[in-house]
């Protein structure tokens, strides 16, 4: 009987030769990610860390993304208390505000490596499956002790599979597909367990698994994970820096709680209605709705492949009267080449509106928050009610090629018609 | 003792809205929030020893610990739910925070029965009717028994450095 993908990185981990779902397992990870939560974090430990120092300088990541730059005096005091603690404990890997969301940061810098455990302090950690890593997210409590011990307890989940037939057409993405998935399963559908992404995945670009991967929180997942393959190489040898990684990959008698297959030649663009992610419906079932924002980017979909798509759809004409289109880059590196390469220059002669590289709108923090009655289309990854500003405003999730056709028209609009 | 019952999904921006993350993170700062966007009185009638009833899916999306700090600094004994979220299940044993699943004694919660734990049963009393609480691994017992992680670690740390 053959393992799956969680049981054999968890055995490795943990120095087993047997492990069976349930079990709990005591493991060192390899990375610890913290964001602007890491000053709550540091003042959990504060006599602690005095006491024992942390436990190594390379383990934690700390970027400064969630509210940039500062949004008051309170958060502009933690992000100093952040620089403060970074620099007296030699932190090697910090990012400061602008150089982007942390999740993106831990790709391309080349952090999230297959192979690799990584737990962060935020429920998106999950999109490194995209890498072949067992990466999922944790609270601040836990960060505070992995500061000091490095070491922490995991169960041994049991894993759903998910078996990918064909290619998706060209206005369908990563996006349309993990919404479906979610629809079907349900937000809790994947609670307590691992997934697996199988099958004809050569058809997903590096970009479209990130995505995947990201979302997969948002089915309740611990780890949402594709296998290494030649895309994540090139996607790695893109990183211009030496790295050291060991793929891990489920046997084929590997056993499964469940199996599901999907054919990607049928997909339909797919958007998340208010103000659940699983309240899934196709575009056309919704279209015609009158939206006021449209948001493109985040951690999500907030990547120069992203940002491509919805250039297809608005190249050469302009946004809608009445609706504010936001470009939110994932990080710097993504604001470099989307101005290099020309789509950003793009998207704001259409109209759009340029944020700094963070989090910003998606989380409700500052820059693009939505008054009562209002309604935004958005590629981030959550509609819960209130999250944008206002408790009664309405939050669609789509991908960038549905959120720039309704940016185009006003109201939601399936990227199929326009395309 | 009073009951407060919701529904599937709570979701952490209902538990606790995200336009305070970052400014709030002290139990005294997150207490006058909990709940805020679904049910504005919670804050200002939740007592110490009250219970929470839900749903499926109980704390889903973010990680966001201030709501399960929250509930165990008011010293609320337990949240009963048919199912909880991977993370905050986790946030509340590194809290302390007593959580039972329990899909029966969800279902059989009528408004104004009473409830009550019976620790040396292991059991919880909802209205007439008891129910068995599912037992926790011995290592997360031991965490949550040390009123959570930190007082865990330190524990731990004491005994392995000495100092």
């Amino acid at each position: 009987m053959g393992f799956t993908f969680a049981e054999k990185i968890l055995m490795e981990k943990a120095g087993l030769k047997e492990i069976e779902c349930g079990q709990i397992v005591f493991v060192n990870i390899d990375h610890l990610l913290t964001h602007d939560n890491t000053s709550a974090i540091v003042s959990k430990v504060e006599e602690d860390l005095k006491k024992y120092g942390i436990i190594s300088k390379s383990m934690p990541i700390i970027a400064i993304d969630h509210t940039v730059p500062a949004v008051d005096e309170k958060t502009a005091s933690g992000h100093k208390k952040i620089r403060e603690f970074v620099e007296k404990y030699e932190i090697e890997n910090f990012f400061d505000v602008g150089e982007g969301v942390c999740h993106q940061l831990v790709v391309e810098k080349g952090f999230a490596l297959p192979g690799k455990l990584i737990l962060g302090s935020d429920s998106h950690t999950c999109m490194y499956g995209a890498l072949n890593c067992f990466a999922t997210g944790i609270d601040r409590t836990e960060a505070a002790v992995l500061l000091l011990t490095g070491e922490t307890w995991l169960k041994v989940p049991s894993t759903i599979k998910i078996e990918l037939k064909g290619k998706l057409n060209d206005y369908v993405t990563g996006k349309d597909l993990v919404l479906k998935i979610i629809g079907e399963i349900g937000a809790d559908g994947a609670n307590y367990r691992a997934v697996e992404y199988h099958g004809n995945i050569e058809n997903l670009s590096i970009d479209d698994r990130f995505t995947i991967a990201n979302m997969g929180i948002e089915m309740g997942a611990k780890i949402a994970v594709f296998p290494f393959d030649k895309i994540t190489k090139e996607f790695l040898d893109s990183i211009k820096k030496p790295l050291l990684y060991k793929p891990i990959w489920a046997d084929n008698d590997a056993v499964y709680e469940r199996v599901l297959s999907y054919n990607l030649d049928k997909l339909e663009p797919m958007i998340a209605r208010p103000h659940t992610v699983d309240n899934c419906a196709t575009v056309k079932e919704v279209k015609g709705k009158i939206i006021n924002q449209a948001l493109l980017g985040t951690c999500t979909n907030g990547r120069v492949y992203d940002f491509k798509l919805a250039a297809k759809i608005l190249k050469g004409k302009k946004i809608a009267k009445n609706v504010r289109l936001l470009i939110l880059p994932a990080s710097r590196n993504v604001l470099k080449k989307g101005l290099e390469n020309g789509t950003i220059q793009s998207l704001i002669d259409s109209g759009g509106i340029l944020l700094p590289p963070g989090c910003g709108p998606c989380l409700g923090a500052h820059q693009g928050l939505l008054a009562e009655g209002e309604v935004c289309v958005s590629t981030s990854n959550r509609n819960f009610k209130g999250r944008m500003g206002s408790k009664n405003a309405e939050i669609y999730l789509a991908s960038p090629l549905t959120v720039a056709a309704s940016a185009l028209t006003g109201k939601i609009t399936d990227p199929g018609e326009v395309m | 003792m009073a009951v407060f019952k919701y529904g599937d999904d709570i979701n952490t921006d209902l538990l606790f809205p995200g336009r305070y993350t970052y400014t709030c993170s002290k139990a005294e700062e997150i207490i006058p929030h909990l709940l805020e966007d679904l049910d504005s009185d919670f804050a200002k009638k939740v007592k110490k020893d009250d219970f929470i009833i839900a749903g499926e899916n109980f704390g889903c999306g973010s990680s966001r610990e201030q709501p399960a700090l929250g509930f165990k600094a008011i010293g609320i004994e337990a949240i009963i739910a048919k199912s909880f979220a991977r993370i905050f299940f986790r946030a509340s044993i590194n809290q302390g925070l007593l959580l039972i699943e329990c899909r029966e004694a969800v279902d059989s919660y009528k408004e104004g029965d009473g409830v009550e734990i019976l620790p040396e049963k292991g059991e919880i009393k909802v209205g007439n009717n008891f129910f068995k609480i599912p037992p926790l691994n011995a290592e997360l017992l031991k965490i949550r028994d040390s009123g959570g992680l930190i007082n865990y670690a330190r524990k731990k740390l004491l005994e392995q450095r000495g100092i």
